[in-house]
């Protein structure tokens, strides 16, 4: 469905012929190649520093209280929308923004805010910044989901007692093993970072923008013969995509050649140091960042007029909230309704698919690849598709249209969140219940599932915050009639009041940080007298 | 996939044994009929909702038309128009001709122009509402031209829009009043004016109206561009733009995304000078504590451009009939004196004052502007849209010339 108006194939829009003149047209385009390149740059860049920062972090951190402390304030990071961070971010690093504002004029004598170009930069930085806001609670999420599995604290004390300083310990046995659990997650971010829309809408630069806000664009252009253009760019953005995805595997077997010698030099402590530190200051400054950008909205959805540089608004006013909340208590059940069903289809799909696959030792088929599909292609432009799809076997608008629409979407991230903690389980487990003579399904029920409680739950909150995320397939899909939380946010986000925007994002936060809390919780509640059973949160 | 089909069979199956036997949307002009069809369906209005007064005065219209006519009106909240045009056209691709799900579309401009030209419209309608007359079609040429393309009864006029600047009083002592002043005066405060990137829909009037302003005869811009008049007709524009930018906030490097940018830009002091497509929006946007209180309205000497939004219904609606009592509702003077109040919406009446009864005329009187908007006989002259094409061809070149 991308790829036929790609080709000129539309009937609806005259387009009955084959032909290249969509290609030649987007090759036309002034600043494609700029596009193209910061699409791609700032999908790899953006994954390996936050790579870096959750592995640093991860080989620093010794279990004390501080670095218990600092992973809880990071998990429920993750459920901030990305639009609700990029917000808080521009308003937080603006030359008119937050952190101008607390220091002026005082320190710099500033009575206007200066005209510095940070937001929308040329070269896409506080793109990256934002993205890695996001992706490190994700990526740290997903490694502690893993870690359990691999015992770390063992392979740590027995390099310990082999004279290795901390981090190294970890650095050298305990990484090499996680990362493979963590690879999904991480093609995963950098298929999201190659593709975002919402985050480069706000962050990113514009002259030219990105390669999928250009599609976005297209696709929206009242000229309608322009979406034969936009198709030919989706086809591309796949294939900057999966470029992208090809340079990573290559810097991972580079990596893996260059790094087998430091792993078995026996060097023990050089750079201990460093890793220490740097891990922690790293991701407190993230989540520092994070957590000023949420304090940031927070304000605004109470602040009455606020001019520069005020460090705080000049009234407050509960307006704002008093404006929105009547209004949203059937986006809120919709949106909760939706995500939980899709999350609920999703988890047993996916568990009895994994299921099946332990019981009769298959390998993970090369199929897989189709799973993913909806996460690198452009959403807006294979929605359309879906649309007439729908609509050609008559399946009108519909609350059970949208939650089949979502399945798309949340069933590859739960896939990629629990295939590996899943594959990865000891099946000596199941073999020593099988043994004890009870049956596949109670061995399923009472043994296998219970362990794999922790990553189920974290996955499951990843899935509905995925779910509840999603604007253009709700809003193509349901044809309106159905109207979330989202749908709302993305509406408003549109006409701009700070304010509003502000409310609605901290209401569109709300649901996934109960799902991330639970997902947190449940394991400790159910396991309180099974500490290693609890997850590493 | 195979499991995935059935499930997907079935359920097709069970939609259709549920689907309603599609009733004849009866002929606008017998509007008893129309009446009597209308009640009891619901109407899916798709309709920008970036701005909560907008949002509000739709549903105190859907309260209003329950009220009087029994129909049930769910406001379809989009992000973007083309999202619903995007919906009427898949359904079109897909075969739907009579169960679509979009019933009623706010439109204007060019997503007019290209439905209307791509047949997903349907009517003609709209001159056969009972309020139509009282915009004074035939002496109104902006209901019946949108954007210059003939409306030929598509679509039914709602509010009447023009381009104003707003200023800072306490930034700025003089406000320019033509072109070559704001040139003038944005040398001088550098980085204190910029405008929305081309394509925004303010961005393009931005430019537009420097080429109406700055070209000695317009008349050439009201038909459709020939390719050979392009380079000398647009060739001030470009001259000016080149001395602007370098001006501009962030001297022209990045551009503010859309109107509602621009205004926070205002909001946080980092602009002096800004414009808007609704007359009302600094004294809406002071009340919402989006701007100081010092900033007032201002138009250039030449005129401003202005056009007026719509509503159209897709040409595979479901419930036309009911969209249709919708339509003939908004342009009633009691919805349009109602969403005139800046206090609920300050959208601009598109009905003409000699037409009402006194009663009528005296809704309107007792509307209370605002304190920064500008009274009906300062706004000057409204200065028409030119023609699609030309506003395409210097959205593309502006294009061409300033994103590399």
């Amino acid at each position: 469905m991308v790829l036929l108006p790609a080709f000129g194939y539309l009937p609806v829009l005259g387009g009955n012929t084959f032909h290249l003149e969509a290609w030649q047209d987007l090759w036309a385009r002034a600043g494609l190649g700029h596009s193209v390149w910061l699409s791609y740059a700032s999908g790899l860049i953006t994954t390996l520093v936050a790579l870096f920062i959750v592995v640093l972090f991860l080989a620093a951190s010794q279990g004390t209280w501080i670095d218990r402390t600092i992973r809880r304030m990071v998990s429920p990071l993750l459920a901030i929308p990305h639009a609700a961070v990029a917000f808080g971010l521009a308003f937080l690093i603006a030359p008119s923004g937050l952190l101008v504002r607390w220091v002026s004029p005082g320190l710099t004598g500033w009575e206007r805010p200066p005209d510095l170009l940070i937001i929308n930069d040329p070269s896409g930085l506080a793109l990256m910044a934002g993205l890695i806001l996001k992706e490190v609670p994700f990526l740290l999420l997903m490694s502690l989901a893993a870690l359990p599995q691999l015992r770390p604290d063992s392979r740590v004390v027995l390099a310990r007692s082999l004279g290795y300083a901390p981090g190294i310990a970890w650095l050298k046995c305990v990484f090499p093993a996680l990362y493979p659990l963590i690879r999904l997650p991480v093609y995963a971010v950098i298929a999201y970072a190659t593709s975002v829309v919402d985050m480069a809408l706000i962050l990113g630069p514009t002259l030219p923008p990105t390669l999928s806000v250009s599609i976005l664009n297209w696709f929206n252009d009242p000229d309608l013969s322009r979406r034969f253009m936009a198709s030919a760019g989706a086809v591309l953005q796949l294939g900057v995509t999966l470029a992208a995805l090809l340079s990573w595997w290559i810097g991972e077997q580079a990596v893996k050649c260059l790094s087998q010698r430091w792993l078995t030099n026996g060097a023990r402590s050089s750079g201990s140091t460093a890793i220490a530190v740097g891990g922690r200051a790293l991701l407190i400054t993230v989540t520092l960042l994070a957590i000023s950008a949420l304090f940031g909205l927070a304000l605004f959805s109470v602040a009455g007029f606020w001019r520069f540089p005020d460090a705080l608004p000049g009234t407050f006013t509960l307006d704002h909230w008093q404006r929105i909340l009547p209004s949203v208590a059937t986006p809120l059940i919709n949106t909760l309704s939706v995500g939980l069903t899709a999350t609920l289809i999703a988890c047993v799909l996916v568990v009895a698919t994994l299921e099946h696959a332990a019981r009769h030792h298959l390998a993970a088929r090369r199929v897989q690849w189709l799973l993913y599909l909806p996460l690198i292609v452009p959403q807006v432009a294979f929605l359309f598709g879906l649309v007439v799809a729908a609509e050609s076997i008559a399946i009108r608008p519909q609350h059970a249209l949208v939650v089949a629409t979502h399945l798309l979407f949340v069933i590859p991230y739960l896939y990629l969140s629990l295939s590996e903690a899943y594959r990865r389980l000891d099946p000596r487990w199941g073999q020593v219940a099988l043994s004890l003579g009870v049956s596949p399904w109670r061995a399923f029920w009472q043994v296998r599932l219970p362990l794999l409680l922790a990553p189920l739950l974290t996955a499951c909150a990843v899935s509905l915050a995925v779910s509840i995320g999603q604007y253009l397939p709700t809003l193509l899909l349901g044809g309106g009639r159905v109207p979330t939380i989202t749908t709302e946010a993305v509406a408003m986000a549109s006409g701009g009041n700070r304010r509003l925007v502000a409310v609605l994002a901290l209401l569109q936060a709300l649901l996934p940080f109960i799902g991330f809390s639970l997902a947190l919780l449940i394991p400790r509640f159910v396991w309180a007298k099974r500490r290693q059973m609890r997850g590493a949160a | 996939m195979k499991p995935r089909a059935t499930l997907a069979a079935a359920v097709a199956t069970v939609m259709l044994s549920l689907a309603l036997p599609v009733a004849a949307a009866p002929a606008p002009g017998d509007w008893d009929a129309v009446l009597d069809a209308a009640e009891g369906q619901t109407v899916y209005w798709n309709a920008w909702a970036g701005e909560e007064r907008t949002n509000a005065y739709i549903s105190w219209v859907a309260e209003q038309v329950d009220a009087l006519y029994g129909v049930e009106l769910v406001h379809v909240k989009l992000g973007d128009t083309s999202e619903a045009v995007s919906r009427v056209l898949a359904e079109k691709q897909a075969g739907n001709d009579d169960q679509g799900s979009v019933d009623m579309i706010w439109i204007n401009g060019e997503n007019f122009a290209a439905m209307k030209a791509n047949e997903l419209l349907f009517g003609p309608w709209a001159d056969s509402l009972p309020n139509y007359a009282l915009t004074d079609p035939d002496n109104t040429p902006a209901v019946r031209y949108d954007w210059t393309i003939p409306v030929d009864g598509l679509e039914s006029p709602w509010s009447s829009s023009q381009v104003v600047f707003y200023y800072d009083t306490a930034l700025v002592e003089d406000h320019p009043d033509n072109m070559p002043a704001l040139l003038e005066w944005a040398a001088q405060h550098p980085g204190e004016f910029t405008y929305p990137q081309v394509p925004n829909f303010l961005g393009n009037a931005f430019i537009t109206q420097a080429l109406l302003e700055l070209s000695d005869t317009t008349d050439l811009f009201y038909k459709p561009m020939q390719e050979e008049d392009f380079d000398a007709a647009t060739a001030p524009l470009w001259e000016f733009l080149d001395q602007l930018h370098p001006h501009l906030w962030r001297s022209g490097r990045a551009f503010p995304s859309n109107s509602a940018d621009l205004r926070s830009l205002m909001s946080d002091s980092e602009i002096s000078i800004a414009l808007s497509f609704s007359t009302t929006e600094a004294s809406g946007a002071i009340a919402n504590y989006e701007l100081p209180k010092t900033v007032r309205s201002y138009v250039h000497d030449s005129g401003m451009i202005g056009n007026m939004s719509f509503m159209a219904i897709p040409y595979n609606a479901q419930h036309k009939a009911g969209a249709m009592v919708v339509a003939n509702y908004l342009m009633s003077p009691e919805a349009q004196a109602e969403k005139q109040d800046p206090a609920v919406w300050g959208s601009n009446t598109v009905l003409s004052m000699k037409m009402l009864s006194p009663d009528e005329r005296a809704l309107f009187d007792g509307i209370d502007l605002g304190i920064a908007t500008l009274p009906p006989d300062e706004l000057g002259e409204v200065l028409g849209q030119p023609h699609p094409s030309w506003v395409d061809a210097i959205v593309e070149a502006w294009q061409e010339r300033y994103v590399n």
